[in-house]
């Protein structure tokens, strides 16, 4: 077996780390398994060689099982002008819209690498406040339109005033 | 400089002070991944968008939000002499891929070194709290102020469904990752430490270990953190590695008290030879630098050594470290070189903490 950093010297060294129960194994040679010893801060090891690599394999096994590889080849991000193939082969978004923009192909992949869909935690004070106000807005329009097909106009007119100020007061 | 000179000057808070259960946790970090909206992630980023963002990001670290916790410095990679950044890198303060990022990157340090901010590292933001011992909340709720204090004047992406957005989905969410470095020679040498590990990552979180042939390991140093970033809280995330380190802590020191009791002398015999080597060694290179610090380490622990600090494992698996050496020297080395100057530095360390028990 040959060292699989320098593809020169055979490899007598083996490094084996454990994620999720499956271990994953590299072969290095002495000089290169020194070279990496003197690198491989323990600390910093984690990020270096983790979680992405971890990803790109799962990606790239989804990509090679014909997993509806037609339609993944024209899918990309409007904004960042990113493609899916480009996120299989890198791990990583060129943006925060690639979320939405590769979100059909994003639930599967969640699914596997985490428990679940939807961010139960911390949500910004500015920014939620902005997610908070959305959603109150989006619940008065509903409740026009049904107060229109009820053609109860009394209520409908209170809730026109109601969004009438409430989006003067966000322009604002 | 004396060497004791060079470690006050050289040395942050998580390597020299203890903490809740630091005869087994050398340390606990929270790192928080956030991105600001409006901006293509570093990967796809422009020098405007790199320089914009590093604007931003010193304008809010002199708010007033942040000036209330603490005293904090932006630097910028490319100020930063190559060594400099790798000394930075061993200290755990930046990422060997923010090193890379000469142009694009900077760090926020806090003065105590407990706090770092990547800047343009693979999100716009990585917030670090490091600290000694077992305070992994203590660091959460560190790095939610600090948190709290840069989102006062930074937009972060955020999104309703998936959470703080990422540049990569496995840290969406969240965006935290929680992580507690453990030393664990006694269920490696009671051969325990395999059924352990399988354990842990059963429940959703990764171990990370070093292994050279065979089961042996690279300084009984272990890494257990989180793996999961969307659907829990933040605070779920931290009591579940908390709890499980808690039962790990405890397997350790039953591990520790069966190795005493049933193998004492061979236990004796082991950590004082590493004693041996460590204080009168001419070459060492940092594999054998960090197996022959554990046991030693584990020595001090179990009483076998005395007037030796216990801090000496943390301290010179950073400061045996090349750029520490070459910093500690003035000069370059080469891999050789550095072997000779590392058994030196550690000959030198020892004698520091002899005189301070004797002299
Ligand atoms: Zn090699
Ligand atoms: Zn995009």
């Amino acid at each position: 077996m040959i060292c699989e950093r320098c593809h020169e010297r055979p490899a007598t060294v083996h490094v084996t780390k454990i994620v999720n129960g499956e271990k994953t194994g590299y072969h290095l040679c002495e000089q290169c398994a020194k070279e990496q010893g003197e690198i491989l801060n323990p600390f910093v090891a984690g990020n270096a060689f983790d979680f992405n690599k971890l990803l790109s394999g799962l990606l790239n096994m989804e990509s090679s099982s014909g997993y509806a590889p037609v339609q993944t080849g024209n899918l990309r991000c409007a904004t960042c002008g990113m493609t899916y193939n480009q996120f299989t082969q890198i791990g990583r978004f060129g943006c925060p819209d690639c979320y939405d923009n590769f979100s059909s192909r994003l639930e599967p992949l969640l699914r596997r690498i985490q428990t679940a869909g939807t961010h139960t935690g911390k949500v910004p004070v500015k920014s939620g406040d902005q997610i908070n106000q959305q959603r109150k807005l989006e619940a008065l329009k509903r409740e026009l339109q049904q107060a229109v097909s009820n053609e109860n106009f009394e209520r409908a007119a209170e809730l026109r005033d109601e969004i009438r100020a409430f989006e003067q007061n966000s322009d604002s | 400089m004396s060497l004791s000179d060079f470690l006050q000057r050289a040395m942050s808070r998580w390597m020299k002070d203890g903490g809740p259960e630091d005869d087994i946790v050398l340390t606990s970090r929270i790192r928080v991944a956030r991105n600001l909206q409006g901006y293509p992630f570093p990967i796809l980023q422009t020098d405007s968008h790199a320089n914009e963002i590093i604007e931003m990001v010193d304008k809010a670290i002199q708010s007033e939000p942040m000036r209330g916790l603490g005293v904090f410095e932006l630097i910028r990679c490319r100020d930063l002499s190559a060594l400099d950044r790798q000394v930075f890198v061993e200290k755990h303060l930046i990422s060997p891929d923010l090193a890379e990022q000469e142009k694009h990157g900077a760090v926020v340090l806090r003065n105590d070194e407990l706090v770092s901010i990547m800047v343009n590292e693979e999100d716009h933001l990585r917030v670090q709290c490091i600290m000694p011992g077992l305070k992994l909340k203590e660091a959460w709720e560190l790095a939610n102020q600090i948190d709290d204090a840069l989102e006062q004047k930074l937009t972060y992406a955020f999104h309703e469904k998936y959470g703080y957005l990422t540049a990569c989905p496995t840290n969406v969410g969240t965006g935290i990752r929680a992580s507690v470095m453990m030393h664990l020679p006694g269920l490696v040498l009671t051969g325990s430490i395999n059924r352990m590990l399988s354990a842990v990552s059963q429940v959703g979180l990764a171990v990370r270990g070093i292994y050279g042939e065979g089961s042996e390991s690279y300084g009984n140093l272990f890494q257990v953190s989180n793996q999961i970033t969307l659907g829990e809280t933040e605070e779920e995330i931290v009591q579940n590695l908390q709890s499980v380190v808690m039962q790990l802590i405890e397997h350790e020191r039953t591990a520790r008290q069966q190795l005493l009791q049933r193998n004492r002398i061979q236990l004796e015999d082991r950590v004082s030879r590493s004693f041996g080597i460590l204080a009168y060694a001419r070459r060492m290179d940092s594999k054998e630098t960090l197996e022959r610090l554990s046991d030693v380490r584990l020595g001090i622990d179990l009483g076998i050594i005395q007037g030796v600090s216990s801090g000496i494992l943390k301290e010179l698996m950073v400061t045996t470290q090349p750029a520490f050496l070459q910093k500690y020297f003035a000069r370059e080395l080469s891999a050789t070189e550095r072997d000779v100057r590392r058994a030196a530095l550690i000959r030198e360390r020892l004698r520091l903490d002899d005189t301070e028990v004797h002299g």
